[in-house]
């Protein structure tokens, strides 16, 4: 997932090879249809104790915990998860014909949009059985990202984090800072820790997407939460007025911002809260991933963004949330379904969060006693938010932001005083791109 | 490789040993046996399967990508292909914004190529030709960047560049806030900063390039150079650089291609970020991944193949011409 990234996309073998020569460049295109057989799955028999799932955990810590997970599934069901790991960007650049060939019956995948997206696709089995009985593990807000634009359930989710404002408890001390509740409080803030010697926001926007998750927090305090669904999903207008006073206030935001972002990555942004260089960092929870000193980690705390505009309050919560989905003719549908019914139990999730504790579980019924202070809370905000959003990137058509949104998002970082030119000039290419299909 | 064999072996099968009429005929029906069924059935093998291959890999798939460039597809189905016309064009030309910088962008690519390293290529060509001592160590270390793979060389730099705990703006101090050179953010400067990373591996390829060009001058052009009474300059200027022609018609189909394809190094760098913008990029970001832009990606790819031609069927026609001439 490109939220909690190592930051570095490693792209293929060199190019080299595929540009020389003349027809080179139109090679490159080529290489780039999928060859609808070319990225299937293991494609296992349809041996009825065996349920084939496609994974993009690959890294170390989420690959072992789903391996308990599984292994504890095969204890109560007699059932074999064979899994078929594949590097975690790869796969999602390969998703569209990973899903198109012979995928496994069941897959690693993002809630809302990004699920909706192949769910209409028909690319996905619904899976309302299978809700029938897990339905009571989740909260209202939950299920509503589980389900499809047609109503029906097409995912199980398993995990989530929030994004929220990080800091450290003992710099707010030294310093007597509050934290902030509304936004005329933060702006105070800011430029007291400017006076006090601190960058008061850390940032970093090497890899195009955190500035997003900056967008994200401003829009939907401001303009609230069905505003922001909109104009994720291409019907809102990037050319209102309300995007206009988003950006405004982003601009006087930004002078507190860390200087030099362009060339920063997240992990090196964070390295200002571990020395206590900076005074606050708007991440998600995954920026604990750069505390490796425990004292360190202990004193890391967060609040959520402040309130803008008290019709919507701090009524919603960016927390991205990973589960899975079953593929268009899983072969062994029954032994799917058993699976996806324990992994939407509380018990799959705290197996899975004792071997990785950086995030928490999705399910309301889960046991929170053996939590970190920081995940309490996390689950506490998420449970208790009125309605939640995933990221710029997994809420809206992948194409658009990456295309457009990234770049734009970018150039206004770096001269804030030409917004009206960039929003018409997204808003064009935004129609464009919807209206595509 | 197939004309060769066909011509070359009768040719030789054709020429009789000397006073041997009998052994002639043999050899005349020999030449008729020359390709039996085995023979043909290898010769077929042996051109068919790299025809094949090439105009699988490289036809059908240009052909593809330029159909393509006429359509939307966001690549689920081919039945979700459809006919958009110029639209993709238009939208390229009026509404990306991205779109012209790219342009731009591989263009002083390639004028920059041309500018420095090129020159230095060629003047530490002519150092280590002249028989200096540890030639063999200079050639080595400066052409090791060129064995690199651009990744790497992103990776390296990008290590040089940062902005926080880069080696520059440690040295020089400039990591404090309010002094920030952000080498690879900035839009005035990642083009240039990037571009002296590609420089620095160009030039170890184009000094191998004018070392083995300078290795093949004649030695007695120097000779007699030096009889004329002319010096280094007038030599290297008069004499040597006219006899390296072949040598620059290389260098410069090297460094245009060089210029169309630079990727790899941007894309580690900064994945072509506001600043270093790139149409092979462009064409990347709309194709690779989720729910692509197949169509608007293809039209990308076909403007990048337009300027390859615009540039390389001129030379092309220029080579063929001077090989019937002589």
């Amino acid at each position: 997932m490109r939220l909690t990234p190592s930051g570095l996309a490693v792209p293929g073998p060199s190019r080299r090879s595929l540009l020389r020569g003349v027809g080179g460049a139109a090679l490159l295109a080529g290489a780039g249809i999928p060859l609808l057989s070319a990225c299937g799955g293991s494609g296992t028999s349809s041996d009825p104790k065996t349920v084939s799932l496609g994974s993009n955990a690959s890294d170390a810590v989420p690959k072992k915990a789903f391996e308990s997970v599984y292994a504890t599934f095969k204890k109560q069901s007699g059932i074999t998860v064979d899994v078929n790991t594949k590097d975690h960007n790869t796969f999602q650049e390969q998703i569209n014909s990973y899903l198109q060939g012979t995928p496994d019956d069941v897959f690693n995948w993002f809630a809302g949009y990004r699920m909706q997206f192949f769910a209409a696709k028909k690319l996905a089995t619904p899976i309302d059985d299978v809700w029938a009985k897990i339905g009571d593990n989740f909260p209202e807000a939950m299920k509503k990202l589980s389900k499809g634009e047609d109503g029906k359930y097409y995912f199980v989710p398993l995990t989530t984090y929030p994004w929220a404002i990080f800091y450290r408890k003992s710099v707010f001390q030294q310093h007597g800072y509050k934290v902030p509740a509304t936004w005329d409080e933060l702006v105070a803030l800011c430029k007291q820790m400017k006076k006090d010697g601190l960058v008061p926001i850390a940032f970093g926007d090497k890899d195009a997407w955190p500035a997003m998750g900056t967008f994200d927090q401003i829009n939907f305090r401001l303009n609230g939460y069905d505003f922001h669904v909109e104009l994720m999903g291409g019907k809102a207008a990037w050319t209102d007025a309300k995007v206009k006073a988003v950006f405004d206030h982003w601009a006087e935001l930004l002078p507190y911002h860390q200087d030099g972002f362009m060339g920063r990555t997240w992990q090196d942004a964070a390295q200002g809260l571990v020395s206590k260089k900076a005074g606050m960092y708007l991440l998600g929870s995954f920026v604990a991933q750069q505390f490796t000193n425990k004292a360190d980690l202990d004193d890391l705390d967060f609040f959520p963004f402040p309130e803008i505009n008290s019709a919507y309050g701090q009524d919603t919560v960016e927390a991205p949330t990973d589960g899975f989905m079953v593929s268009k003719a899983p072969k062994n549908h029954d032994g799917v379904v058993k699976l996806l019914e324990y992994l939407g139990s509380p018990e799959a999730e705290q197996s899975y969060l004792k071997v990785d504790p950086s995030v928490v579980a999705a399910s309301s019924k889960a046991d929170t006693s053996s939590y970190s202070p920081l995940q309490k809370k996390a689950f506490d905000m998420i449970s208790g938010a009125k309605t939640l959003t995933q990221f710029m990137d997994r809420d809206s058509r992948p194409d658009f932001t990456s295309t457009v949104m990234q770049p734009g998002l970018q150039k206004f970082l770096q001269n804030p005083k030409g917004v009206d030119g960039l929003l018409s000039s997204i808003e064009r290419q935004k129609k464009q791109i919807f209206a595509s299909s | 490789m197939t004309t060769d064999m066909t011509t070359k072996t009768p040719e030789a099968a054709a020429v009789p040993p000397p006073g041997a009429d009998s052994a002639s005929k043999r050899a005349q029906q020999g030449h008729r046996r020359l390709l039996t069924r085995r023979d043909r059935i290898t010769l077929a093998l042996m051109a068919g399967v790299p025809t094949v291959l090439h105009v699988a890999l490289v036809w059908v798939t240009a052909l593809a990508s330029i159909l393509l460039a006429f359509t939307t597809w966001d690549g689920i189905g081919f039945d979700s292909i459809k006919w958009v016309g110029l639209d993709n064009f238009q939208q390229l030309f009026n509404d990306n914004p991205q779109f012209w910088p790219a342009v731009q962008h591989n263009v002083i690519w390639f004028v920059a190529l041309i500018l420095v390293p090129t020159p230095l290529g060629l003047f530490l060509a002519i150092q280590l030709d002249k028989k200096i001592r540890f030639s063999r160590v200079y050639q080595t270390a400066f052409f090791l960047p060129v064995v690199i793979s651009m990744a790497c060389i992103g990776f390296v730099w990008q290590l040089v560049y940062n902005p926080d705990t880069g080696l520059i703006n440690s040295l020089i101090g400039a990591n404090k806030p309010g002094h920030y050179i952000d080498w690879i953010g900035d839009p005035d400067l990642n083009l240039w900063a990037v571009l002296v990373a590609a420089s620095w591996r160009h030039t170890g390829y184009m000094m191998i390039l004018y070392l083995a060009g300078l290795k093949s001058v004649d030695p007695s052009l120097r000779e007699a150079s030096a009889l004329d009474g002319a010096n280094e300059w007038q030599t290297f200027k008069n004499v040597i650089f006219p006899t390296l022609r072949p040598t620059n018609t290389v260098v410069l189909v090297v460094t245009i291609i060089e210029a169309l394809r630079a990727f790899d190094l941007v894309f580690v760098f900064n994945k072509g970020a506001q600043g270093t913008e790139l149409l092979s990029i462009l064409v990347t970001n709309n194709i690779i991944g989720e729910s692509s832009r197949i169509g608007y990606g293809s039209a990308i790819a076909v403007v990048l193949l337009v300027i390859s031609l615009a540039v390389i069927i001129p030379y092309l026609v220029a080579t063929f011409r001077k090989e019937r001439r002589s």
